[in-house]
């Protein structure tokens, strides 16, 4: 449990603590000062140390494991293996499908890739468990592997037919064209990387168990929990006050928390397990390797006539993972014929997952692309192309946007950037040794909504407490949620303490697909709404209250004061008017649920993702968008590729904090720089294993690969979006940096990549 | 649990006794050693810590020569302003390697002994076969990924690449490698793996570096290290190249050249031939690029390496046409 007392940013902030307001990161102070303490910070009397032990091949069966040695060697508590493992119940998905009754064993015997646990070694120490852990001999049964996607053995995979988007007669339209052009695009397997590894520690006190472990939702993991081990939602507790990060790799609990949480059981004592930054490369899934086939047609001026899609991604031999490949695909362009198709293909791997814009981001790589071969092949320019095929309402749903200012975009990009200056020929721009390209792509991410709970309460002092079970990763919660209710209620943003990341506070869903700050701002401006009714009614109702004689309807509340709009009679602060009536607090949990909501679906609506809203819900299709202009220098003697300058467009509709916006989409912008020249796990195809497991060798742009950033806002509210009128903001600044990099680097060199990422040796 | 000693040297003499018994190790900066010793592949028993000695950290600089002592920090060498002046190579090799905070704990002794990056080398709980970690094991690498493996100077046994930038330098500008009773030039510091990848170096149990040392010349004051990557910092060389350049009176004839290539062969490689191929001749482009290719004569490739031989001359004429303009 962490408490910020929020403050004022410095005067560049522009001074404003109401929800649009610059203020700045209100837990910055303590994450820079090194006083916030994270989850697996925490000091426990008794801690034991768990290190895992993973398998060396990628495909097989576990023959044996000898940890005779293991269990002798000092310090040793507990080596756990499939045959002393507590019997664990399968959880339900993130659904909440519930299974049918099969036991679940985090440690496998069944070996299906490389890196899977097999064993786990508990000792006093941490050092004692490593040295522990490197005794513990596993023999295997090896067989082969199916490496990835090009693996000959893989076959074309497994159709997904919920995938399938078709409209009009897309093969028919496309062999009618006059102009067409068809190319395949890759995207490897990519990685998370957050600075903050995974790990926990995990605390029972008799059937009730206390998780701290860094999470992207306390409430869907403490309910995979208390499956795990049959034990009640309530049972459990999952803190993180703070997150270092996640970028969709911490939404779900994982193997390696059942193991140290069993330990924890075994022993009777708390155990810690930190993964290892290798670790982290297969203990839970990065971004799924993709493959997708584009045919574009178009008539003469560029008009498409039709897009036919094929995309394949993979996924692990136990899990289903579907990267949607065609999202950004039907509905970046108005074409009158339509067809995308998804398969999804088995190979020895961890099962991917979620990653900063997961489906929008590769499926962009292969639109925004293919546009781009479009423009060149009809020979108009790649901004033209793009405003001819403009689609005024969404393509697949045929529903008109909530808001859309994708032309907008488009237009202020463009202005600030100066492409009406770019000369259209590849190769024409020249600097010395260096080949500069100007490449432009769009981007989009849907709206995802969901109903929100907050506790908003007002002390005696006239302070504001807003608690919540939602998580601030970097993103910002904490800051946003102090300005919203201090807005709400008419209270300086100092007054304000926002306390997150505890399970036992009132609840929230998932911090992923840039739906956090929708939901939560709706539910605290809620639930202080219902905290500043209250206090009114009091203070217009209570005998002892000064207001009470005033016959006013309403009060309002300005700078933490309270008074009768017009301004007769008294004015008091708030503390003044507690200690009047009397009270110590008033408080209000707030939710956005229906009035005539369940338990059972309030329940589900903050442990599953099945009570999402659909983006498309009703009468309107709702998106994030984006252009990005891009400029590249290319070394023509070395092929390197250097960004040396981003000008990028966002429409995420009502800003709840522009500074903070801003440093989501900055933050998405360079992440798409890693993925567009640096960023691939390299796989060891003899052994289906990732041989650049590390950060010395998994290389994320340095700050000396970042050129100045320019974000323009070109989003107005949208209300069908959120209560208070914003889009998500923190994916959508990622989709479109990669195609638009590669785009630059055709226009500079004329060699058109198509498999990212784009490193030297395909440009030489 | 994998206990070994801590010995904190009192003096040179002591810390070579030390480093002298089966099982000890100096320690420096530790940027190499305890990374190695986590991943598992340095298992010292003994580690003997010389990184508070005095006087080893000395940098000695007249119009003879410089001098550097084994314990000046990789960042005092290149902010030094008569090794920037007199020695640029030098300078510009060092801030371009690792990251400030690295460079700041990291020694130039120790900077010479660091070990190869080759994955399979780094990872001996997945990858049982190397030869360099265990002789006669095999090499994990042949026939894996190879992206960063050397073209030059590999052997049957082995194709690991040496990562320094330093030493590349160093060996363009014949520096000297002073051990404590004997010296040698650096280029017969460093071993080919041939059939013995485990011997990196001529040395004999608890022979200590104490310094290097660098004849001045018209050359080194004359001179640049070009590293190229993907990365812009912070990443080891796809291929680099340390030039040393002095004209003739007339401008444009070559009277002396200095090359050696970095990121692409298994030791600091010196390329004579380049260096042959261009003394007396008028600097031109075409000729140096011509020249240049001399540089990866020989070379061979795994695969995804080859690149290495088609980047390494086009960044050693790109470094030689550079010191060309700069009159
Ligand atoms: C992430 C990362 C990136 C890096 N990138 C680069 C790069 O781009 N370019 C580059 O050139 N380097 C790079 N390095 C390597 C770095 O420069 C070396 O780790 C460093 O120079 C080693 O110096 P140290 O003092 O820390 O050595 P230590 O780790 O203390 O010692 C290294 C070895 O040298 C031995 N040793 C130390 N001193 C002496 C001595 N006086 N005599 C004999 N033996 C001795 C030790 O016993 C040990 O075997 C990188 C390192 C890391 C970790
Ligand atoms: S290349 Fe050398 S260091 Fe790498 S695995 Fe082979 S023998 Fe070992």
């Amino acid at each position: 449990m962490t408490v910020h007392i929020t403050r004022h940013g410095d005067a560049s902030d522009g001074g404003t603590d109401a929800v649009g307001g610059r203020l700045s990161r209100v837990d910055g102070p303590a994450k820079i000062t090194g006083a916030a303490r994270y989850a697996v910070e925490q000091h426990l009397q008794g801690l034991a140390y768990a290190v895992l032990v993973e398998s060396t091949i990628a495909a097989g069966k576990v023959q044996s494991i000898d940890a005779t040695e293991a269990r002798a060697a000092p310090g040793v508590l507990l080596v756990l293996t499939p045959d002393n493992a507590m019997p664990l119940k399968t959880a339900s998905d993130w659904f909440g499908n519930t299974p049918p009754d099969v036991p679940y064993c985090p440690l496998a015997r069944d070996i299906i890739f490389s890196g899977q646990h097999v064993a786990a070694v508990v000792a006093e120490t941490f050092e004692q468990a490593v040295a522990a852990a490197a005794l513990v001999k596993v023999a295997y049964d090896e067989t082969p592997a199916i490496v990835d996607l090009n693996d000959p053995k893989a076959g074309d995979g497994i159709p997904i037919d919920a995938m399938t988007k078709e409209w009009g007669d897309a093969s028919a339209a496309f062999t009618a064209a006059p102009v067409r052009i068809c190319s395949a695009y890759t995207t490897p397997r990519e990685y998370q990387v957050p600075m903050e590894p995974h790990g926990l520690i995990a605390a029972w006190q008799g059937d009730r168990l206390t998780v701290w472990e860094p999470s992207q939702w306390l409430d869907g993991m403490a309910r995979t929990y208390a499956e795990w081990f049959a034990i009640p939602f309530e049972n459990v507790r999952l803190v993180a006050p703070y997150v270092g990060g996640g970028f969709g790799s911490k939404a779900l609990a994982l193997s390696h928390g059942a193991i140290a949480a069993s330990a924890a059981k075994m022993l009777g004592r708390p155990v810690k397990l930190v993964m290892t930054r290798p670790q982290t490369f297969t203990g839970y899934g990065g971004r799924a390797s993709t493959r997708q086939t584009l045919a574009l047609g178009a008539d003469a001026e560029g008009r498409i006539q039709s897009i036919v899609h094929r995309g394949v991604n993979e996924t692990s031999m136990d899990g289903m993972w579907v990267e949607p490949l065609g999202s950004t695909t039907a509905i970046m362009y108005a074409a009158p014929n339509f067809s995308s198709r998804q398969n999804v293909v088995r190979v020895n791997t961890v099962t991917p997952g979620a990653m900063r814009a997961p489906g929008e981001n590769p499926s962009a790589f292969g639109i925004e692309s293919a546009i781009d071969e479009l423009a060149y092949e009809v020979g108009i320019d790649p901004l033209e192309i793009r405003l001819r095929n403009y689609a005024e309402q969404d393509p697949h749903t045929r529903k008109a946007w909530s808001t859309r200012q994708l032309r907008e975009a488009f237009a202020a990009g463009a202005e600030r950037f100066g492409w009406s200056k770019r000369t259209a020929a590849p190769r024409s721009m020249r600097d010395g040794n260096h080949l500069v390209g100007w490449g432009v792509a769009a981007g989009t991410y849907p709206v995802r909504r969901a109903y929100g709970e907050a506790m908003v309460r007002i002390l005696a002092d006239g302070s504001v407490e807003v608690e919540s079970s939602s998580i601030d990763m970097g993103q910002g919660t904490y800051t946003i949620l102090a300005q919203t209710a201090a807005e709400t209620l008419g209270v300086p943003v100092e007054q304000v303490s926002v306390k997150l990341g505890d399970s036992h506070f009132a609840r929230a869903g998932v911090t992923g697909g840039s739906r956090l700050a929708g939901v939560m701002t709706g539910a605290v401006f809620k639930a202080a709404g219902q905290a500043l009714d209250e206090l009114i009614g009091l203070a217009l109702s209570d005998p002892r209250s000064p207001f009470e004689t005033l016959q006013a309807n309403t009060l309002s509340v300005r700078g933490g004061r309270i008074a009768s709009p017009r301004g007769e009679g008294p004015e008091l602060s708030i503390a003044e008017l507690m200690s009047k009536l009397g009270r110590d607090s008033i408080e209000a949990k707030g939710d956005t649920m229906p009035a005539n909501s369940t338990l059972e679906e309030r329940y589900k609506n903050y442990t599953t993702i099945a009570m999402a809203l659909p983006h498309t819900e009703g009468d309107y299709s709702r998106y994030s968008w984006c252009a990005h202009f891009v400029e590249v220098r290319v070394d023509e003697d070395f092929g390197t590729v250097r960004v040396s300058r981003v000008v990028s467009a966002m429409d995420c509709g009502r800003l709840y904090n522009p500074k903070l916006a801003e440093s989501q989409w900055k933050g998405g912008i360079i992440m798409g720089i890693g993925q567009a020249l640096l960023e691939e796990g390299i796989v060891d195809r003899r052994h289906g294993r990732i041989v650049n497991n590390n950060l010395g060798d998994y290389l994320v742009p340095t700050n000396a690969d970042i050129p100045d950033i320019e974000v323009i806002s070109v989003g107005i509210p949208d209300l069908h979006s959120s209560a208070l009128g914003g889009k998500g903001a923190g994916e959508v600044g990622i989709v479109g940096v990669a195609p638009a990099i590669a785009n630059a680097v055709f226009h500079a060199t004329g060699k058109r990549v198509r498999d990212l990422p784009i490193t030297l040796e395909k440009l030489i | 649990m994998r206990n070994f000693s801590y010995l904190r040297a009192t003096s040179t003499e002591a810390a070579r006794r030390a480093a002298a018994l089966p099982g000890a190790m100096l320690l420096a900066g530790g940027t190499t050693l305890i990374d190695l010793a986590k991943c598992g592949v340095a298992e010292p028993d003994t580690l003997v810590d010389i990184s508070h000695l005095k006087g080893l950290d000395r940098i000695e600089i007249d119009e003879h020569g410089a001098t550097i002592g084994a314990l000046a920090r990789m960042s005092h060498v290149a902010d030094n302003a008569e090794i920037k002046s007199r020695f640029p190579a030098i300078s510009e090799a060092l801030w371009q390697a690792a990251s400030a905070q690295l460079r700041n704990m990291a020694t130039i002794g120790g900077n010479l002994m660091q070990r190869t990056r080759c994955p399979y080398f780094r990872d001996p709980s997945n990858f049982s076969a190397c030869n360099k970690r265990q002789p006669d094991s095999g090499c994990a690498a042949i026939g894996g990924v190879t992206r960063g493996h050397a073209v030059l100077g590999t052997s049957e046994a082995c194709i690991a690449m040496y990562p320094g930038d330093l030493a590349t330098a160093l060996v363009a500008f014949d520096a000297t490698v002073h051990l404590d009773e004997r010296q040698m030039p650096v280029d017969a510091f460093f071993l080919l793996p041939g059939t013995t990848p485990q011997r990196e170096h001529p040395l004999e149990p608890g022979e200590m570096i104490t310094a290097i040392s660098l004849p001045a010349s018209a050359a080194a004051r004359r001179s640049t290290y070009l590293k190229v990557r993907d990365r812009q910092s912070y990443e080891f060389a796809a291929a680099s190249a340390a030039v040393g350049l002095e004209l003739e009176a007339d401008g444009r004839t070559i009277r002396d050249l200095r090359v050696a290539l970095g990121g692409v062969a298994t030791k600091p490689w010196r390329a004579r031939a380049v260096e042959d191929a261009l003394k007396g001749k008028v600097l031109e482009e075409e000729t140096v690029r011509q020249a240049s290719r001399l540089a990866v004569e020989g070379a061979v490739d795994h695969g995804a390496n080859h690149y290495k031989i088609e980047l390494a001359p086009r960044v050693v004429a790109r470094a030689i046409l550079k010191m060309g303009e700069a009159a």
